[in-house]
């Protein structure tokens, strides 16, 4: 068994190695994605000064050697804060699209196993969630629990838990039919050793790729919190926010606006490209899942 | 087509009670107390007693949902805690500003999508196919929010064609109606069209391998009259699809676009809800939005199962 799930995750690696070579956008996103977060990861810590202090003597300056993405209202550098606020809007995203991803497979491994009144009641709670658009019911979410970062994770937890769900379950619906499972049922292999040993490791390709295509929009949607006053909350920088404080200056000083759009964009952009690229080397059949999730 | 119907009945009817109850636990459990919430904090635990009572808001969870129920089907979903409004008025006054948005948004968006799908699929690899994908790409990696703010900088503040923001209504006047929207329309549709055309893309690429196009090439028809006659209404379909599937991405970028634009629709009020603690408002708003996605969903999947016979109603 151990072999076969080796050799499924070797072969994912491998085709995704493949297609990057062939696919320049590809390419990019992934080198995009590298560099974005070695600098979210690695340059809070070298720089030695905080983002958050202000200095109004340097307030609005356009770019210049040295700020080189010039600086906001309160003479805060903006490249800083690019900087450290990609590190907010990474681990926000990352972190709820895994919470997302554990409940989505596991609620959907269990509804595609077993068919029947549990797999398809969990169905229906999947569509109710899917009933709200992910931003309203976002928003809702960090109204009710509180305004906190960890709240901001949950919500995007909650509101992309049911593709993943959907995706599993469709994909345990077909690997179940096949003969390795049938064969391990009939000599009374345990069912948990049947979905985690058997079943699973043949749908991770389509898992992986949801994931990638999901902290694209995951970070859109966190985004989109901040911007409107609700995602994480100050001092921690993050780009929508940037983006809603620089809006009464942005004729002075657009600088200001636009860079923290562009970091979205860029962002945003990689995840996309990488994401692409997965589906084409991983999952052929799954084109355009993307559609049914923003 | 019947036991179809009764299919999607099955699932549509059991979302709608989920979705009420989402909406009615969301506001009741987990905002704590709605009526500490309305008198504030100078409040004294008599007064409080008295409105709960009052508000019914002391019978069992079950007796209070089936009565907000009861309520929200004969058309009262309560009146606002800030402004004392009613809801389903504040709904009903909103509601069209925002449908002009994401009509308009949805049409631009088929405009552009489906024409770009189609010359990138014919002339796939070619320069328009991979300025067109790229286009797209870059469409639905810009944040509605950031789009709208280039374009009001762009468009209202240095050119100075357009105004930045600002609500008429379309049908007292038309002009300034419109001229308002433009904007607005570009900033919400933009991803839409990007997603659109992908699937106008993918989808005229797989029926032109389907094995019907191949009995027509046999016959002796041209490549492009099979394609113009047949191909593309039978990729439409999918594609019209996905903009079905995506009115909860309209409605929920209403809420961001009204904000950037100044349009007080539905959006708006859905944002001040939220802001401002208004839970009875938030209720309704949410209780709505999902209600009118579902439909929308629900339609289009009985419109699509209608028009595309390959679907087994079992």
């Amino acid at each position: 068994m151990t072999t076969e799930t080796e050799r499924a995750r070797r072969s994912v690696f491998g085709s995704f190695l493949r297609t990057v070579r062939r696919d320049k956008l590809a390419l990019g996103g992934a080198v995009g994605l590298a560099g974005i977060s070695f600098v979210a990861i690695v340059t809070p810590w070298v720089i030695g000064y905080d983002p958050s202090t202000t200095n109004l003597a340097l307030m609005l300056q356009p770019p210049s050697m040295e700020h080189p993405l010039g600086t906001d209202r309160y003479g805060r550098d903006i490249l800083l804060r690019i900087v450290v606020g990609a590190r907010t809007s990474l681990f926000v995203a990352s972190l709820g699209v895994g919470i997302a991803t554990v409940i989505g497979v596991a609620l959907g491994s269990i509804s595609g196993y077993y068919e029947g009144v549990v797999g398809e009641s969990i169905m229906r709670v999947a569509d109710t969630v899917f009933a709200f658009p992910a931003l309203l019911l976002a928003l809702s979410l960090v109204a009710v629990l509180g305004q906190h970062q960890y709240n901001v994770i949950v919500a995007v937890g909650i509101v992309y838990w049911p593709i993943f769900a959907r995706i599993t379950r469709g994909s345990v619906l077909s690997v179940k039919q096949k003969d390795f499972v049938q064969a391990s049922q009939s000599i009374g292999e345990r069912d948990y050793r049947i979905i985690f040993g058997e079943i699973l490791p043949n749908v991770t390709a389509p898992i992986i790729v949801q994931a990638t295509i999901s902290l694209a929009v995951a970070i859109l949607l966190e985004s989109a919190l901040s911007f409107l006053g609700l995602g994480v909350p100050p001092p921690d920088p993050s780009w929508g926010r940037m983006l809603a404080e620089s809006r009464d200056f942005m004729t002075q000083a657009p600088w200001w606006t636009i860079a923290p759009g562009m970091a979205i964009v860029v962002t945003v952009l990689s995840l996309n490209f990488v994401g692409d690229a997965l589906r084409d080397a991983l999952d052929p059949q799954q084109e355009d899942m993307l559609e049914d999730e923003r | 087509m019947y036991r179809y119907v009764l299919k999607r009945l099955a699932q549509y009817v059991p979302v709608l009670i989920g979705v009420s109850v989402i909406a009615f636990l969301l506001v009741h459990v987990l905002s704590g107390d709605p009526v500490r919430t309305m008198l504030g904090t100078g409040a004294t635990e008599e007064q409080v007693e008295h409105v709960r009572t009052q508000l019914g808001l002391n019978a069992p969870l079950h007796v209070r949902y089936l009565s907000w129920l009861a309520g929200v089907l004969g058309g009262d979903f309560g009146r606002s805690i800030m402004s004392g409004e009613s809801v389903s008025s504040l709904i009903l006054t909103t509601l069209p500003r925002t449908l002009w948005l994401a009509f308009g948004a949805a049409v631009l968006s088929i405009g552009i999508g489906i024409p770009a799908g189609v010359v990138s699929a014919v002339h796939r690899y070619s320069k328009w196919d991979y300025g067109a994908t790229l286009l797209a790409f870059g469409g639905i990696s810009i944040p509605n929010f950031f789009l709208g703010i280039v374009l009001i900088l762009l468009f209202a503040e240095h050119l100075a064609w357009l105004p930045s923001g600002g609500y008429v209504s379309p049908l007292a006047d038309p002009v300034e109606g419109f001229r308002r929207l433009i904007l607005p329309w570009i900033a919400l549709g933009t991803a839409l069209a990007s997603i659109v055309m992908r699937m106008m893309r993918s989808s005229l690429l797989e029926v032109m391998n389907d094995q019907y196009i191949e009995t027509a090439t046999a016959k002796g028809l041209t490549r492009d009259l099979i394609r113009n006659k047949h191909a593309i209404a039978n990729a439409l379909i999918p594609t019209v699809t996905i903009v079905g599937l995506n009115v909860g991405y309209l409605l929920g970028g209403a809420i961001v676009i009204e904000e950037i634009f100044a349009i007080p629709g539905f959006g708006q009020l859905t944002l001040n809800a939220v802001l401002n603690r208004d839970f009875v408002v938030l209720q309704g708003v949410l209780l709505v939005t999902a209600f009118l996605f579902t439909s929308v969903n629900f339609i289009v999947d009985l419109v699509y199962a209608y028009l595309d016979p390959r679907i087994t109603y079992e």
